[in-house]
């Protein structure tokens, strides 16, 4: 009987301990957005979406770079998108499990791992090296290469739960393979693509590493992709590191933004992935 | 879908049969160029994705061969980083990438085990979902985020309450007591690693919680059928089981942590000097990156950084190709006793 009490606390000790490590993580969680809420609801009004990031002593709001943002993640999901998707395509559609398919496969998990401020460097070699100056066009390349292999990830996997009873029903039909990829395989997958473009959304819009060199910032209005450009991350960075007060209030004001945005963006992706299986 | 049926009208709107079998035949014809340049437009697109990382290797390694040239191996082995005298060495970015890794993989493994434990065996099933969104939230908050928390509201924190108390436990331990104490700064090394942890701990339990779901219900059941505890049938069935993918899963959180660059920045310190004393700042191969870049000046500057960078894509790379293996291993063994 002492063995087995020995067991009994043994257990209920391990167990304690893991209900312990789970109170850990949720306690940093609640701590991180706590903070963010006090410091950054303040600086939430109507001049922080009105007007322009301002300079030392200044006050004004963040506008250009919210826009900028909206602009760089544009620029970056349009690029990586379609790319994407076509390659998830032959991976699931056409490579038929070759070598080729598996190396492409491996290398996509290369890309998908690579830090991003090394894929900052890399476009700072190809694209703004060679045009001389920083732009909001580098920045929005930059950020394509990270919405690439989430894409190519996502689609792969999702088109991978099409029942093959489907395409052969298509093709028994006289349909042309292409149609039935397109037709009944994208149709029938759309909701799961669709949760793998709003992911790598959710994972670029905070993304600072790979714009510091390519997108750098901009505090003036600017819309020209050619020019540097103004983004939340770079500007909440440069806020925070500045000396000023109400820079920092505008550092946090827009840190409680882009997480929340993201936050909210995350559980649109779960709501949809619960309901994305095709096989349903 | 549609064509099937367009060419079943076609055949019978068409008067002439001959008409009609010319009509199918066309269609038939361009159906099969569309889908000749639509796999190629695919298989276009796959080469494209295995071309560019090629690339990035290739621009890397070019970009670093002033360095390489100039400095070979020494630039790994070498501490001295004086841009002014044109002194490059990487090993203080390396080391401290190195070291901030491993404290986050200490701290966050069992944390990791821990949770995904309490999600699969423990918690009852309606907080099951909340518990795990919360936990993978944590992964989805940019990094920035925890730099400026870490900098503004941790690292005094730590400072005040938590440094000043390890530096009077701590200070007689034989080991720990030079690493674990120091002048209470808040920021630097330590703090740094705390940080990756946190931010890696959803990573890993996300892998964690996979693998242990995929261990079969019946070779649980047996245990238990034999009496075991609720944490002997974990240690004992479910651990061993997942062996390799617990450890695939421990190699995708580290490489997380070694690239993870702007929470690093903000509290690291930035300083290229090697410290025994994990209070003390230090540096990381992206913070280096991330500080520096934009002010190099001269050739051999920007070249040392791009070098940094073609170190650190190396590193990702095999933590990520262990990985791999690992859980390729752990899916290849599934049902074998390893």
């Amino acid at each position: 009987m002492k063995l087995y009490t020995r067991r009994r606390i043994v257990n209920a000790i391990a167990l304690t301990l893991s209900v312990a490590a789970t109170i850990f993580a949720l306690f940093w969680l609640g701590w991180l957005l706590w903070t963010l809420t006090s410091r950054g609801i303040q600086s939430i009004d109507l001049a922080m979406f009105t007007e322009r990031t301002p300079g030392p002593g200044d006050s004004g709001g963040l506008a250009n770079a919210i826009v900028g943002s909206l602009m760089l993640t544009g620029l970056g999901v349009a690029v990586g998108t379609p790319l994407g998707i076509l390659a998830g395509t032959y991976l699931a559609e056409y490579s038929g499990g070759s070598r080729l398919a598996t190396s492409v496969r491996f290398v996509n998990d290369i890309l998908l791992s690579a830090p991003s401020i090394v894929l900052g460097v890399f476009i700072y070699e190809l694209v703004v090296l060679r045009s001389g100056h920083f732009s909001g066009w580098a920045g929005g390349l930059a950020l394509a290469l990270i919405v690439i292999p989430i894409v190519v990830r996502t689609t792969e996997d999702i088109l991978r739960l099409v029942p093959a009873s489907l395409r052969e029903a298509a093709a028994a039909l006289g349909a042309p393979y292409w149609r039935v990829v397109v037709s009944v395989v994208y149709r029938s997958a759309r909701v799961g693509m669709l949760t793998g473009v709003l992911l790598a959304i959710a994972r670029i819009s905070g993304e600072t590493a790979p714009l510091l060199f390519t997108a750098l910032n901009n505090q003036f209005w600017s819309l020209d992709m050619g020019q540097p450009m103004a983004n939340l991350p770079v500007v909440i960075f440069q806020y925070a590191m500045g000396p000023y007060a109400d820079w920092h209030d505008l550092a946090w004001g827009g840190a409680l933004l882009i997480t929340f945005s993201i936050l909210l963006l995350s559980i649109i992706v779960r709501i949809l992935g619960r309901t994305s299986n095709p096989g349903n | 879908m549609s064509s099937g049926a367009e060419i079943a009208e076609a055949g019978i709107a068409a008067m002439d049969p001959a008409e009609a079998r010319a009509g199918v035949a066309r269609r038939l014809r361009r159906g099969r160029i569309i889908d000749r340049w639509f796999a190629r437009l695919t298989w276009l697109s796959g080469m494209a994705v295995l071309a560019l990382v090629l690339a990035i290797a290739g621009a890397l390694l070019v970009g670093a061969l002033p360095i390489i040239d100039r400095f070979g191996l020494d630039f790994l082995a070498s501490r001295h980083w004086n841009p002014v005298s044109e002194q490059f060495g990487a090993f203080t970015s390396i080391v401290g990438t190195l070291v901030t890794s491993a404290i986050a993989i200490v701290i966050a493994v069992p944390v990791s085990l821990g949770v995904s434990l309490f999600i699969t065996e423990l918690a009852p099933g309606w907080l099951k979902r909340p518990v795990g969104t919360a936990v993978e939230l944590l992964a989805a908050i940019p990094s920035i985020i925890y730099g400026m928390w870490g900098l503004f509201v941790f690292a005094p924190y730590f400072a005040d309450h938590v440094q000043p108390w390890m530096n009077d436990r701590l200070a007689g331990v034989p080991g720990l007591g030079s690493l674990l104490t120091g002048p209470p700064f808040g920021i630097g090394v330590l703090t740094a690693g705390l940080i990756l942890a946190i931010m890696i701990i959803p990573f890993i339990a996300a892998v964690m919680r996979d693998v242990f779901e995929a261990v079969p219900a019946v070779l649980k059941e047996s245990a238990y059928g034999l009496g075991a505890t609720t944490w002997e049938v974990f240690r004992t069935v479910t651990l061993r089981y997942t062996k390799a993918g617990i450890v695939g899963g421990v190699m995708l959180g580290l490489g997380r942590a070694l690239g993870e660059t702007m929470a690093v920045t903000f509290v690291i310190g930035n300083s290229h000097e090697l410290h025994a004393s994990l209070f003390m700042p230090g540096n990381t191969i992206s913070s280096t990156l991330a500080n520096e870049f934009n002010e190099a000046t001269g050739q051999m500057y920007t070249s040392a950084l791009i070098a940094l960078g073609l170190i650190l894509f190396f590193i990702t790379f095999l933590v990520l190709a262990v990985a791999r293996l690992m859980l390729l291993r752990m899916r290849a063994g599934e049902g074998k006793t390893s």
